[in-house]
Order: C-alpha cells, then structure tokens, then sequence
C-alpha cells in the first residue's frame, strides 16, 4: 500500500532535491542558449540570401525529425567515437545532455521566432529606419521585444516540454530527478511514493512556470490593453 | 510637362533627376524629375498606383531606384549606409498608418531615435519630446500607449516623433488617408503650422484644401509619370492634361 510517511521522506530527501536542481539547472541552460542561437536563427529564416534560408531549413529539418533520445545517444556514446576530444573528462553526462538538448531546442525555438519576427509589421522597421536607426538597433529595441510578446506563450510551451525531456537524460545517466527515483526505486522497490515525489516536483516546477508566464505575458503586453 | 513657375532658384533641397525603378517587368517611376528647394511644400499627387508614394520614399531610401540620382541636402543617395544615414538623420518621415511602435509609451516612441541615434541623455531627450508633444498639442498623453490613442492622436505623435530627430526636410505619405474624417483636421491642422514654420515639405495626399492653402506646388502623377506641375491655383483651375482633369473632376466632386 501507499506509505504517507515514506512518500514525504522521499519528497525532502537530500538526493531527490539535488536532482530536481539538476533537472532545473539543465533547463535553464539550454534554453538560455537556444533563445539566443534560435533568435540568430529565426532571423536568419527572413535573410534575403537564398543559401542562408536554405541552412536553417536544413537544420530544423534534422534536429525536428531526430527523436531526443536518439540524439541524446548519438551525443554521449557517439561522438567518443568521432574524435578523441569527447573521450576526455570534461564530456560529462550533463554536458552531453546539454549539447544533444540545445540542438533540439534550437530548432523548434528558431521556427517559433521565425513567425513571431515575420508577424512584426514591415511598418515598425521602416518607421524605425525613417529615424535614422540602424539594422542592430532595429532589432534590439524594435523588433525583438515585439517579436517576444507574440512568441511568450509557444516559448513557454517549449520551456515546459524540455523540462521534462531532460528526464530522458536518465539513459546516459545523468543524476537529474527521473535516474535519482530510479535509484532509490532499485535499492526500495517503493514505486508509488517515489515516482509520486518526483511527479510533485515536476508539477511545482511547472505550476511556478506557469506563473512565471503570465508575469511576463502581463508586462510584455503593456500597450495592448 | 509644364515647366515649375516658382521663383527662380533657391537652394535645393530635394534633386531627383532622370529616376526610374521597376518592380520586376513593371515599371513604377519613368523619368522623374523633380526639384524641391529649402522651405518650399510639395504636395503630390494622383490616383492609386501612380507612383507617388514610391517616389517619396526614395527620397529617404525605403526604396531603391535603379536608374537616375536623387540628392538629399547634397548627399547623393546611393547603397552607401553613411550616405542613408546622413540622409535620414535630416529627414524626417511620417506614414499612412502611423508606424509607431506600440510596446513603448508616447513619450519613448518620441525618444528612442534620440537616444540610440543621437545618444542624447534621457533628460535632454525627454525635453526635447515634451517641446515637440506640445507643439501637436498632445502633452497629457506622454506615457499613454499608442494603441491607447485616436488615429489623429497617433498621427501627430508621429509628426512629433519626427520632429524630435530636428528634420530640415519632413515627408508625409498619405498622412490622413487611415484616418477617421472627423480626426484630419487635427492632423492637417498641424501640417499646416509646421508650413507656416518654414520646413521644407513634401507631402502625398490627396486633400486639395491643404494643398491649396500650403503648397507652393502641386505635383500630379500617373503611371509612374510626372504628368504636370504648377501652383495650386492654376493646377486646379486650368489643369492642361487630360488625365489631370479627369483625376482633379473625380477628385473635387
């Protein structure tokens, strides 16, 4: 049966705290990368050069038809095979993780911000441009914040769909919250209480998330109200 | 073409000699020539398609023409982006739909050039906006949102937006064609202040009052032609062309 107190033990439990701060720490890092590289890309979507456009398709082509897992393995056992450099120390179950997410991420965040730079009116770049503005300072002060707010919602959505594809990390062994249940699952056999922990810890994760959404929805839509 | 019967030569302000620019096959300008002088208004205009609102956003480089020069204050403008800076840094252009930007207040729609552009400090800019929100009577809606604003509203913050930048030449592209009757008056109402100002202008519409009471020629385009030119009175009473009269009888009536 279902044990209250060992349920609440595995939810304050050192190990499983620890792994929900990895789980965190992973996300946070890859989607801060591919926020930034899925904007250079997104951007690059627009580009007048035909060769450019046709590399960005490519891309999100391939890291949008690859199943995570997939890359995942391909990353942490595959590229030991390519070349000496991921053989060394520093090639980390977290750092493989974050490689293998981030090329993922990148290509589903790039064809967010792709629609979201492209709903953007042509109006507000030559109303800027008219003022004497350059390309850069168009982007960052006209275009981007502008193409944030339409994209918040789709970003969000990625956001929490990446939190727990980090859980697939499990199979390269990666310490984040899914392998550490597993772990205390092994030597316990108490399924319930420890799968119901870590499911408590992804629901606040997201439920503080969601909050965290509309937080910035509310101030990124001041002036649309 | 009628010859311009203005005054003889002042300085120029606006050369466009010999352009011509195709979309493609189709050929929007043939052959312009025009030549605006400081502190004179231009008014263009003609019937959709014309031409008229590519040519005048040549004249700051929103649009490309591929044969032919266009001289902004002696700065030929070419793919040169010193040169389209020079060009737009003295330019100042207001829209048909306004074109502000509405994740930023009034007040920092009217700054943001200033700022990124001329790299004033924000309490001079912030001054500097304020004089010009004044001037189109709109001071009280500094920190509204544009979309919190009327049309004509919205028009003459961005007329006070452009003046902020301290334009020699100012160009208004259909500036009262997206806007409600009721609210362009308010807008021509400012157009015509800053006339009576001095500032060179070169404006597309197609509100003959205006034109007749400000301009010191009016410029009638079709099929990417000038087809005639004169003061407003004589344009408006005795058009020479066809094409004027029958774009003018449509018009008036």
């Amino acid at each position: 049966m279902f044990q209250l107190d060992l349920f609440l033990h595995a939810i304050f439990s050192a190990p499983l705290f620890k792994g929900a701060l990895l789980t965190i720490g992973l996300s946070l890092c890859v989607m801060a990368v591919s926020l930034v590289l899925g904007m250079g890309l997104g951007s690059m979507a627009g580009s007048p050069r035909p060769a450019l456009r046709w590399l960005v398709t490519l891309y999100v082509w391939l890291f949008r038809g690859a199943p995570a897992l997939l890359v995942l393995l391909f990353v942490w056992n595959g590229l030991p095979q390519i070349s000496e450099i991921f053989r060394a120390g520093w090639f980390t179950p977290f750092v493989a993780a974050f490689l293998a997410l981030s090329l993922i991420q990148i290509a589903y965040l790039a064809e967010i911000l792709r629609s979201a730079f492209a709903a953007v009116g042509h109006g507000q770049r030559e109303g800027a441009a008219a003022l004497g503005m350059h390309r850069w300072q168009i982007f960052l002060v006209i275009t981007m914040p502008q193409a944030l707010r339409i994209a918040v919602p789709a970003l969000m959505n990625e956001f929490i769909s990446l939190l727990k594809t980090t859980s697939l990390a499990t199979v390269i062994s990666l310490k984040e919250l899914m392998t550490v249940s597993q772990f205390a699952i092994a030597t316990s056999f108490r399924f319930l209480e420890w799968y119901g922990a870590a499911l408590v810890y992804y629901l606040v994760i997201v439920s503080v998330l969601t909050l965290a959404q509309n937080r910035i929805e509310h101030v990124l839509s001041r002036g649309y109200r | 073409m009628t010859q311009p019967t203005i005054a003889p030569a002042h300085e120029p302000a606006i050369q466009v000699a010999g352009v011509n620019k195709w979309y493609g096959a189709f050929q929007v300008l043939k052959d312009i020539d025009l030549t605006v002088n400081k502190g004179e208004r231009i008014v263009i205009c003609g019937p959709s398609g014309s031409g008229k609102s590519t040519l005048i956003r040549c004249m700051n480089r929103l649009e490309v023409h591929q044969e032919g020069s266009i001289i902004v204050n002696g700065i030929e403008l070419t793919n040169q982006l010193k040169r389209i800076d020079r060009v737009r840094s003295d330019v100042g252009m207001v829209f048909q739909h306004f074109n502000l930007f509405p994740h930023l207040t009034v007040l920092e729609n009217c700054t943001v050039a200033q700022r990124w552009v001329r790299k004033l400090p924000k309490k001079e800019a912030t001054q500097i906006a304020m004089r010009y929100l004044e001037r189109v009577h709109i001071p009280e809606k500094a920190d509204k949102y544009p979309g919190q604003l009327s049309g004509g509203q919205q028009q003459r913050v961005a007329i006070a937006r452009a003046l902020c930048m301290n334009p020699s030449i100012m160009l208004f592209d259909e500036p009262t064609s997206a806007l409600d009757p009721e609210m362009v008056k308010e807008v021509l109402d400012t157009m015509i202040s800053l006339a009576s100002d001095g500032m060179t202008m070169v404006c597309v519409t197609h509100e003959m009052n205006f034109a007749r009471e400000v301009a010191s020629e009016v410029v009638f385009m079709d099929g990417g032609q000038v087809i005639e030119r004169n003061t407003p009175d004589i344009l408006f009473s005795a058009p020479v062309h066809e094409r004027t009269k029958r774009f003018l009888g449509k018009l008036l009536h």
